[in-house]
Order: C-alpha cells, then sequence, then structure tokens
C-alpha cells in the first residue's frame, strides 16, 4: 500500500497513514483510511455572491485547477456536496437562504469563508450587510483577502483537508458537535 | 423645445394656484414645491397636458433633513421627463415628522408603485391609498427606516471592530 506506482507514470501517489506493516499485512485505524479518502474528494459547492466568486472561478479553471486537489466535481446541489465555499458579500436578508442550503447539505459537511466579506462583513459595515457567515452557520476555514487570489483559496482548501483527514469519525455523533449547531439553531436528526 | 419654464410655471399656477410654490431654476433643472395632498393632481395634469406632455415618471425618493422645521423634515421629490421635446422638470413635497405621509401616485403612474414601496422601506414615508405597501429591499423584520439621520448605518452587531484602531473615538469610553 505504501508503494509508489513504479513505470512511466509520473502520477504521484499518496502515501499511506502511519500504521504497522508486515509480510501480508497493513494495519492502522479506520479514522486514518477514512479521512485519508475523505479529504482527497472534497465536493464543492460554490455560494458565490460578488467578486470572491470570479477569484473562485479561475481556481476552478484549469490554470489553478482546484481537481488536482480532489474537487473534480464543483456540486450545485447541496444534497451530493461536502464543502459548502461562501464567497461574497451576504446581505442579511440573503443569510436565511444561506443557512437553508448548509442545513439541506448531508453530514459530513465543511464551509469555507472566502474573503473578507463573508468572514466579518469586510468594508459593508452597516446595517443590510451580514457580519460574517459564522453569525448563521458555523465555519471551518477563514480564507483573508479582499478578494483573495487563487493561491489563497487553494491554500483554504488545502487547510480544509488538514481539517477533514484528522477528523474523528465519530465527531460528529459526538455532544460537543451537537451543542455547536444547537448554539446556531441547526435541528441535528 | 416646444415650451418655455415660464409656460410650465403659467399653467401649474392657473390650474393649481394655492398648491404650487417656490420655483426655480438649479442646474439647468426647472423645479417647484407641490403640496402633499394636490401632489397626484398635479402629476396628472404634468403627464395629460397636450403642450407639457411630461409622460415618464423617471424617478420618486425621498429625503430626510433633520435640521429644518417640524413641517419640512422629509421631503418626496419627483422627476419627470417630457420624451416628445426631451424636458426635464423636478418637484418636491414637503411632509411633517411627526404624519409624514402623501398621497400615492402609483395609480397615476404604476411605476411608482415600487418606488414608493422603497421610499416608505428607507425612510417611514406613507403613501396613502398605495395598494402593497411594505418593505422592498430591507429585510421584513426590520423595524427601523434606515436612511433616517438618526439611525446608524454601521452594524450594531459587529464584535471584532476596535474604534481605536480607526481614528475615531471610542463608543464606550
Amino acid at each position: 500500500m505504501s508503494e509508489q506506482v513504479t513505470g512511466s507514470s509520473d502520477i504521484k501517489m499518496v502515501a499511506a497513514p502511519p500504521g504497522f506493516e508486515g509480510q501480508g499485512f497493513f494495519a492502522t485505524s479506520l479514522d486514518k483510511v477514512v479521512g485519508l479518502a475523505r479529504s482527497k474528494s472534497l465536493w464543492p459547492l460554490p455560494f458565490a455572491t460578488s467578486c470572491c466568486g470570479i477569484e473562485f472561478m479561475a481556481t476552478m479553471a484549469s490554470t489553478y485547477d482546484l481537481a488536482r486537489f480532489g474537487s473534480e466535481r464543483p456540486s450545485f446541489s447541496p444534497r451530493q456536496a461536502d464543502m459548502l465555499l461562501v464567497m461574497g458579500t451576504i446581505a442579511k436578508k440573503m443569510a436565511p437562504v444561506l443557512r437553508q442550503v448548509y442545513e439541506q447539505m448531508a453530514e459530513p459537511r465543511w464551509v469555507i469563508a472566502v474573503g473578507a466579506c463573508a468572514s466579518s462583513g469586510g468594508v459593508f459595515d452597516t446595517y443590510s450587510v451580514l457580519q460574517g457567515i459564522d453569525k448563521v452557520i458555523p465555519v471551518d476555514v477563514y480564507v483573508p483577502g479582499c478578494p483573495p487570489r487563487p493561491e489563497q483559496i487553494l491554500d483554504g482548501i488545502m487547510k480544509l483537508q488538514e481539517v477533514v483527514k484528522n477528523e474523528p469519525m465519530r465527531r460528529r455523533n459526538s455532544p460537543e458537535y451537537k451543542a455547536l449547531l444547537a448554539s446556531y439553531g441547526i435541528t441535528v436528526n | 423645445m416646444a415650451f418655455t419654464n415660464q409656460d410650465i410655471q403659467d399653467k401649474l399656477q392657473a390650474a393649481f394656484p394655492d398648491s404650487v410654490s417656490g420655483f426655480s431654476e438649479a442646474s439647468d433643472l426647472f423645479s417647484f414645491e407641490v403640496e402633499a395632498k394636490a401632489v397626484p393632481d398635479v402629476l396628472a395634469f404634468l403627464r395629460d397636458d397636450p403642450t407639457l406632455r411630461f409622460n415618464f415618471l423617471t424617478d420618486l425618493c425621498g429625503a430626510h433633513f433633520p435640521d429644518e422645521a417640524a413641517n419640512r423634515r422629509f421631503a418626496v421629490i419627483y422627476h419627470m421627463h417630457n420624451w416628445m421635446d426631451n424636458v426635464r422638470i423636478r418637484f418636491k413635497t414637503w411632509l411633517p415628522e411627526d404624519a409624514p405621509e402623501v398621497p400615492t401616485v402609483s395609480s397615476v403612474f404604476a411605476s411608482a408603485n415600487w418606488q414608493e414601496r422603497e421610499t416608505y422601506d428607507f425612510y417611514g414615508i406613507q403613501f396613502i391609498g398605495h395598494p402593497d405597501l411594505r418593505r422592498i429591499l430591507n429585510m421584513d423584520e426590520m423595524v427601523s427606516f434606515p436612511l433616517r439621520k438618526e439611525f446608524p448605518l454601521e452594524d450594531q452587531g459587529r464584535t471584532d471592530k476596535d474604534d481605536r484602531y480607526f481614528g475615531r473615538i471610542p463608543v464606550n469610553g
């Protein structure tokens, strides 16, 4: 399992997680294997409302190529997405929509707030703009910038991959996680 | 131009001797003031007069002047455009602070419907007789009228902002 593919191909394979190896067996924890698999196949759901969304379009396209990180298929249905990318100013009137999109995603789900507006409201310190999406949904990774360059968005996704890789399988059933969602008023099935 | 500003003034003063006043020309735009209760009639007159033919209501908006006298704190401003002769005019009606009410013009120009809703949304000006006067841009849950001068523009729920780093006097000492 830890052997690199040899021959004419130059495709790099992911190294196996740490474990015990012997003749005919390899033992590691299920957490690590599942985390590895999840982190390399995050399906993004772009929720783009303004200029950060344009940067994400560049991130998805061939030059920066988000697909290299396993996010081959941007999902435009929340029900088949793992990673919600919120890019742009979220007006207070939009907040219930964003929250509904989050609630429609199946567990496990992760959220990246891309750019100053999604992270904190940015320059729009005003009565009509949500001052950061973490007022309505929990956020895993914040990407700073106004707007961030595609490299920064990729860095945020790589940070999230680390979060996903190290997430215990039982986290989503833990009382702490349920308390987190309850603090946002999101009901858990 | 088929008619002069003086023609507009003469026609209006003949038709509405008690309701129109304050004729002036500011930045090439002919302007005057109208009593609130006469606004729909003046608007219809300007549209239907065979010479004036102001067939288009370009805009309708509110304004708040907190330093004016109490009976002139709010204003509703109407912009009209004659497409045939390419003439534009503007008129204003003053409203008191305690009862900012003006008759709706949505029966004269259907386009006024949403513009009056927007003016209500941001200034709380009541358009009497409007068929559906509710907020149009802001959230329905909002209780204040955000473009009134006493209303703070900044979001009051923001916690990450320290005024000391913005060169401003701290709000809470």
